[in-house]
């Protein structure tokens, strides 16, 4: 867990770092596309100063200079199945940004959709040696958690302090500078396969970039997906990508639960191909150009050309009704909204005061979407699209962008988390040399 | 239904790397301006480093320089002397000795302007090279003021008392006052002071001799002199004239009136005036 600590915090430093020196890119490798972001930050935040507009999260203090993307290569339900492929998106989409920024980027922020993502809430008390809680005192009380068996091979992704809470009184933002006795806190673990990670820094660290930061793809989603109130009252952000399809769910700007459904539209495109007989490439486009899932009259009469794939053009003509496709995805995608379901049931999301649920992601894009999505999810349902930042090219903001939006929003205000805190001493190494620094700072 | 499939290839390992490369900003500028710096260096240096090179270069750059100089533009053609009497300009063309046609590079106005200026009768000049040629001298003669005798002959002195030039004959500037005795020229302008003053006794004067570098004598004819002090001499040259209006002072046998004391004036009687005083005296 330490080791884990170490590497968290070499890649907070490495982000600071990086935003000092004012160019940052985020790196959003998914199943079906892989999208690069460049970030400028223009300095110190002015319109801070203004009376009544805040920080924004970060929002003001960058610009989009540089937005590129490309087929993604070598991925598989949001894992890296094939790093030499992966490796070349990455360098494909990472010098067409650059090419458009005019900036070269050392320093990339990435995030993870596949890898089994498994969502932990963890609690832990500690009591207070002096009256007021102290900064040291939420280090020790995060340190106090009781962490689960998290499994072989596992490692977190995050793990956010999502509750404080001081003798009777709970939910506390900032427990610091408070008076009470004992203090608690809930804190929201996620963890994803070792190796999943480990196959995508490969692929970054190829590419001569350093990794400044490692987000869940449905965590960033629905940062930015979620509207303020969203977040604030809770809600669920369903990220319908093409391998995978993230959920996580909000709570008082916190997440509270994240998990993926290893389903996602490359399980539509592949049913369209088989069931038409057509190549992957055409069914993909035939998704994209006449794809839906509520069939009406006039879908009948709607005929759709695909080749026969011999090449014989002559002979060899098929076409197929907007129906017939329509009636090969929407069982596809009652299905994932059916396992998506199934998973917010298990987390408990019906227990939430406000059953929101916003879906984003590329999939969120198909027709009749709005009308088939609260049959099986529930009555609140929108289709979000991620907000907008400054300088973002259109054809980058729309909903297949959100995770990427999201982790230009991560980029400049990440959430804290564990391993912000100081360790408490006593969970160093027995004989550290910084142990014994420390002790001469305290003291001396 | 045709395949469209944007082509979207993946850059190699090494297109990447030099893009990023171009894109680092001190490699871009060194490339930018540090490369083709260094080449015309370089290549300069290389070229330069034969020493037939160079001094060709050397002798094509000196021609080159000559041939400018020598348009007919920058030539000066003649000398125009304006100002000065015949002999003088006769003079300046011989210690210019210029060889015409020149070209105004090679000529330093500053030297012939000192050259000019370091003559005798000369009190001031300007040199310029007027459009068309000419070297134009404008000359401001000195006027002789007063006749010096000194030791090796007569000299000519302007009213400052700087020499203008040697005399031959005193008869030849009978109009001018004569001085004489050492230091007489750095007292030139009280000379001519004295000379003013002593309009009314201009027949008898002779000149003027300075005497111990701090005064002066009035030397009138039959040797006879008028002594002045030191300070006040022109008062005390009025005094002697005035004695004279009243009393017919200088027609008397009088060898020297001396004034070096205002406040007690003193007659040296000459031969015969002496003996008449005495026989005045005895007779009473």
């Amino acid at each position: 867990m330490t080791q884990f600590h170490e590497a968290q915090r070499a890649m907070r430093a490495i982000r600071r770092a990086a935003i000092q020196r004012g160019t940052i890119a985020v790196l959003d490798v998914g199943t079906s596309k892989v999208a690069c972001l460049i970030l400028r930050f223009d300095g110190p935040e002015r319109d801070r100063m203004n009376d009544g507009v805040g920080p924004m999260a970060g929002q003001t203090s960058f610009r989009v200079v540089g937005a590129a993307t490309t087929r993604s290569r070598g991925m598989r339900l949001g894992e890296i199945d094939a790093a030499a492929e992966t490796e070349r998106a990455i360098r494909t989409v990472v010098q067409a940004a650059q090419k458009m920024a005019g900036i070269r980027v050392d320093h990339v922020i990435a995030c993870v959709s596949g890898g089994r993502p498994r969502s932990y809430g963890l609690a832990g008390s500690v009591l207070v040696p002096t009256d007021v809680v102290s900064e040291a005192d939420v280090a020790r009380v995060l340190a106090a958690c009781d962490v689960p068996d998290i499994g072989d091979g596992r490692e977190t992704l995050h793990a956010q302090p999502v509750n404080f809470a001081l003798d009777q009184r709970s939910g506390l933002a900032d427990p610091r500078g408070q008076i009470g006795k004992k203090l608690a806190c809930d804190m929201h673990l996620l963890t994803v396969n070792g190796d999943t990670i480990r196959a995508l820094l490969h692929c970054i660290t190829r590419c001569d970039l350093e990794l400044a930061g490692l987000a869940s793809s449905a965590y960033v989603s629905g940062l930015a997906a979620l509207v303020e109130d969203e977040q604030e009252l809770g809600a669920a952000c369903i990220d319908m990508g093409g391998g995978a399809t993230g959920i996580s769910v909000f709570m008082k700007k916190h997440m509270i639960f994240a998990d993926a459904v290893r389903l996602g539209g490359d399980q539509v495109t592949t049913d369209i191909s088989k069931g038409l007989h057509v190549p992957w490439a055409t069914a993909e486009r035939v998704k994209t150009f006449h794809g839906g899932v509520v069939a009406t009259g006039v879908d009948d009469r709607e005929l759709i050309e695909v080749g026969g794939g011999t090449g014989d053009w002559e002979r060899d003509r098929r076409t197929v009704s907007r129906s017939e496709v329509i009636g090969i995805m929407r069982p596809r995608v009652e299905e994932i909204l059916e396992e998506v379901r199934a998973r917010l049931d298990a987390a408990g999301f019906d227990h939430l005061p406000t059953q929101q649920i916003v879906l984003t992601g590329g999939g969120s894009e198909i027709p009749g979407l709005d009308t088939l999505a609260p049959r099986i999810l529930g009555q609140q349902v929108r289709i979000g699209r991620p907000l907008r930042v400054r300088g973002l090219p259109e054809r980058a903001s729309g909903a297949a962008f959100a995770s990427a939006v999201g982790l230009c929003l991560f980029a400049t205000h990440p959430q804290d988390e564990w391993w912000d805190f100081e360790i408490p001493a006593d969970r160093y190494p027995a004989r550290s040399l910084r142990r014994a620094v420390r002790w001469f700072r305290d003291n001396w | 239904m045709r395949q469209v499939t944007r082509r979207d290839p993946a850059p190699s390992r090494i297109a990447y790397r030099m893009q990023r490369l171009l894109l680092t900003p001190l490699f871009w500028r060194a490339l930018l301006w540090g490369l083709p710096l260094a080449l015309v260096l370089g290549g300069t240096g290389l070229w330069l480093s034969d020493a037939d090179r160079r001094q060709a270069l050397v002798e094509g750059a000196t021609e080159l320089r000559r041939q400018i100089e020598e348009r007919p533009e920058f030539m000066v053609q003649i000398m125009a002397v304006e100002g000065a009497s015949d002999p003088l300009a006769a003079e300046i063309r011989e210690i210019l000795h210029l060889r015409l046609p020149v070209s105004s590079f090679d000529l330093d106005l500053q030297e012939v302007r000192d050259l000019v200026a370091a003559l005798d009768p000369v009190a001031g000049v300007r040199v310029a090279v007027r459009p068309g040629g000419v070297l134009q001298v404008d000359v401001e003669e000195r006027v002789p003021a007063i006749v010096q005798r000194r030791s090796e002959g007569l000299v000519l002195l302007d009213a400052t008392g700087h020499p203008v030039a040697p005399l031959a004959a005193r008869e030849d500037r009978a109009d001018l006052p004569l001085v004489a005795g050492t230091g007489a020229s750095r007292a030139v302008p009280e000379a001519l002071a004295l000379y003013a003053a002593a309009e009314p006794i201009a027949p008898e004067m002779r000149g003027l001799v300075r005497v111990g570098e701090r005064r002066w004598d009035v030397v009138l004819s039959g040797g006879r002199r008028i002594l002045l002090p030191e300070a006040g001499a022109l008062r005390a040259l009025d005094q002697a004239i005035a004695l004279h209006q009243a009393q017919d002072l200088l027609t008397r046998d009088v060898d020297v009136v001396d004034l070096r004391n205002p406040r007690r004036p003193t007659l040296r009687l000459g031969r015969h005036g002496t003996e008449q005083l005495l026989q005045a005296r005895s007779d009473r």
